[in-house]
């Protein structure tokens, strides 16, 4: 098991390396402004381009940057510099860490508590009006992109800008830090959870329903049937007990492309997190932050994969890896 | 009175494509410390009249009529907290493939364990006792430490001995076991129905065994009941089975059975065609289409299963006149074709054609007090209980 992480774990760093390889080289052969002219304004002469160049490091070939770039984060864990506001890239993402973590988790608990119990119900009574209701109900969460419905809820109930306004859902921009304020941290969040946790409770409703309906079918389920269990501790026990694993894999990953940032919900309630720095790095060419946030996306995917294997074989005894 | 007392018992599905009768119309009992043996092929209706027993066959939307009298209580109107309380407990099911039918997740002694806190009011460390005492009783070699294995860390036979300590776990008076050495090597077949039988001795249940090999029910049961198409065609002691087979489905099967006192390069006598299907079943006689011996009258008249003239205990379903049938079965034994003695019946029946063309042969054919065969119906369609096809 060891022998089976540490290996997962160097083809990890393998795979981070091929990662900020490949975002350097689309950065670099994708039409872009020069960072440096960016940065020296309006009235400046191509002298001081050529210095602020330097200074950025541009002026160095794309293989010695990209040598200096891993040099920096392997041995003093440094990401480098905003082009923009010369900001270390590591502080900015420190600092917009705690806004994604508490939108993640807020949302990852409510996809969970509504989208298990609606796919179990829906796999124990199915094709019944309360399963096909659900389902539809999951088709049309699953369909409704997320700044679509955020901006529905925004103009529908958000308190400053609502139509029907909601005194405790706040609108776009009001997210407080959990320490200043828990009250008007949890009431900020709330829409922006609800959105995000839509689309992947509808997800989970249905894969959990099919997983479930289809152990329900096993000869095991018959097993516990025909010991004289209850019917309910058939279902959540030794039915659950199987369907639950696909679960568990595709939630490791959820959880790891929502740390790497929510883009579009922190788009839409203009929540200061890693998703939001990614957006507006995005659209001031500013490369070492995209360079940064991605690079963290990656090291979260890949945490999380190992995570989940290793899940996998505490969920399943059968398997083993070696 | 029997431990099981079963009458009539009649299972349907409906499905889209229409009602599919598994079981139709059967009866049977079973004593205690008698082995009974339900012998039958895929779709014969065996798997599902056992299933009906625990009732497990409700989930899946089945229509059941009849009675099942399990020690003065029928089973099939009870509601299901009482048929849970019985299950496991006073019935309890071994299946056919150990290993999809324990739950790879849980630890083997866990399982049983909970089989045992399902209907006892006993500590879990009580409970373990058990299961390590239960794991012991069917022969699993270091039960202390096999009792935290999972599954698939044991061997095949090693399961199904599992599976039985799981069913044994209550001490039930009635053990149904379904298929269960289909899916293991044949030497550790042997062991588990060895197992069976001496389990039996000591704790003095009644088995009712499913199969669809003889040579399985051989050695253990008591009794045989051979099924077709949802119906016993014929049900006897073992002996009389193995012995004086009356019926062309048994015969068939009998000579299917791999035998090592026969010549190597005698080749086994396949029964041909197909189950039939059980939404549409063929008119008169269910089993005519796949009858070496059939006759033009047995594709109308569908035969009632009735006893054998002077063996009470031996019944059969079959339209040959008695007589005939046991000169059939001498050929058979003497090693001659189906094909070569399919000529005693169409003699009779060419000469019955040439007595009389206004449906005179049915009847003769059918001479109660001559030949035994007194179970015979003539099936107008408006009087015809269970519609064949087209109706």
């Amino acid at each position: 098991m060891l022998r089976y992480i540490v290996r997962r774990l160097l083809w990890g760093i393998v795979l981070l390396i091929a990662v900020i390889a490949i975002t350097f080289v689309i950065f670099y052969l994708l039409p872009n402004v020069d960072p440096a002219i960016l940065r020296a304004g309006r009235n400046s002469s191509p002298k001081i381009i050529a210095q602020i160049s330097h200074d950025l490091g541009t002026d160095k070939p794309v293989y010695t940057q990209f040598w200096d770039y891993l040099k920096n984060l392997v041995l003093h864990f440094n990401l480098g510099y905003s082009y923009q506001s010369q900001a270390s890239v590591k502080s900015l993402i420190l600092d917009r860490l705690p806004a994604t973590i508490s939108l993640t988790v807020g949302a990852v608990v409510l996809w969970l508590a509504a989208g298990i119990p609606v796919g179990i119900v829906s796999a124990i009574k199915r094709r019944s009006l309360l399963d096909r209701s659900a389902m539809g109900a999951a088709l049309v969460f699953v369909s409704a992109p997320v700044y679509w419905l955020g901006l529905l809820m925004l103009f529908m109930f958000a308190s400053d800008i609502g139509r029907f306004p909601i005194s405790f859902l706040h609108g776009s921009g009001s997210y407080t830090g959990l320490t200043n304020s828990p009250i008007n941290w949890f009431e900020s969040l709330l829409m922006p959870w609800f959105v995000l946790a839509a689309t992947s409770a509808a997800i989970y409703a249905r894969l959990l329903r099919g997983s479930l309906i289809d152990v329900m079918g096993e000869d095991y389920i018959r097993t516990a049937r025909a010991k004289g269990l209850r019917e309910r501790t058939v279902v959540m026990k030794h039915g659950l007990r199987s369907a639950i694993t696909p679960l568990v894999t595709v939630l490791g990953l959820d959880i790891a492309i929502l740390l790497g940032g929510a883009v579009l919900t922190e788009a839409v309630f203009n929540i200061p997190g890693i998703g939001r720095l990614n957006f507006d790095a995005i659209t001031h060419g500013d490369f070492p932050i995209i360079q940064g946030t991605i690079t963290l996306a990656a090291i979260f995917i890949i945490i999380a994969n190992i995570l989940v294997d290793i899940a996998y074989a505490y969920l399943d005894p059968r398997v083993r890896y070696s | 009175m029997s431990l099981l007392d079963v009458e009539d018992l009649r299972v349907t599905f409906p499905t889209e494509d229409g009602l599919v009768r598994a079981v139709d119309g059967i009866s049977y009992s079973v004593d205690t410390g008698k082995t009974l043996g339900i012998v039958g092929e895929s779709g014969s209706g065996k798997s599902v009249s056992s299933l009906t027993t625990l009732g497990l066959t409700r989930s899946q939307g089945a229509r059941v009529e009849g009675r099942m009298v399990f020690e003065g209580d029928d089973l099939i109107e009870m509601n299901d907290d009482r048929l849970r309380k019985i299950r496991g407990n006073d019935i309890a099911m071994i299946f056919q493939d150990p290993l999809s039918s324990l739950h790879p997740f849980f630890k083997v002694g866990k399982q049983l364990s909970e089989a045992v806190l399902v209907h006892r009011k006993v500590s879990r460390s009580a409970a373990r006792a058990r299961a390590v005492e239960l794991l012991d009783l069917v022969g699993i070699p270091d039960p202390e430490r096999r009792v935290d294995a999972f599954p698939h860390e044991f061997s095949g036979g090693m399961r199904q001995r599992a599976m039985i300590a799981m069913a044994l776990a209550n001490e039930p008076k009635l053990l149904i076991a379904d298929e269960p050495t289909t899916a293991l090597d044949v030497t550790v077949q042997a062991q588990i129905l060895a197992l069976l039988e001496d389990l039996q001795k000591r704790l003095g249940m009644a088995i009712i065994m499913i199969t669809h090999d003889l040579g399985v029910v051989a050695e253990i049961a008591d009794e045989i009941a051979v099924m077709y198409a949802g119906r016993i065609v014929e049900h006897a002691s073992t002996e009389l089975i193995f012995g004086q087979p009356q019926h062309p489905y048994t015969w068939g099967l009998l000579k299917s059975i791999p035998r090592l006192d026969t010549p190597q390069d005698e080749e086994l006598e396949p029964i041909t065609g197909r189950p039939p299907s059980l939404i549409n079943r063929p008119s008169g006689c269910h089993f005519h289409p796949r009858c070496p011996y059939v006759r033009e009258a047995h594709k109308r008249v569908d035969p009632r299963l009735d006893s054998v003239a002077g063996e009470r205990d031996h019944q059969v379903a079959c339209l040959l006149p008695s007589e005939l049938r046991m000169r059939i079965w001498r050929g058979l034994q003497e090693g001659r074709l189906p094909a070569e003695l399919r000529a005693l019946v169409a003699e009779r029946n060419g000469q019955a054609a040439a007595v009389g063309e206004q449906r005179e042969p049915l009847l003769s054919e059918s001479e109660p007090g001559a030949d035994g065969a007194a179970g015979i119906e003539l099936t107008p369609p408006s009087a015809e209980p269970t519609p064949g096809p087209g109706q």
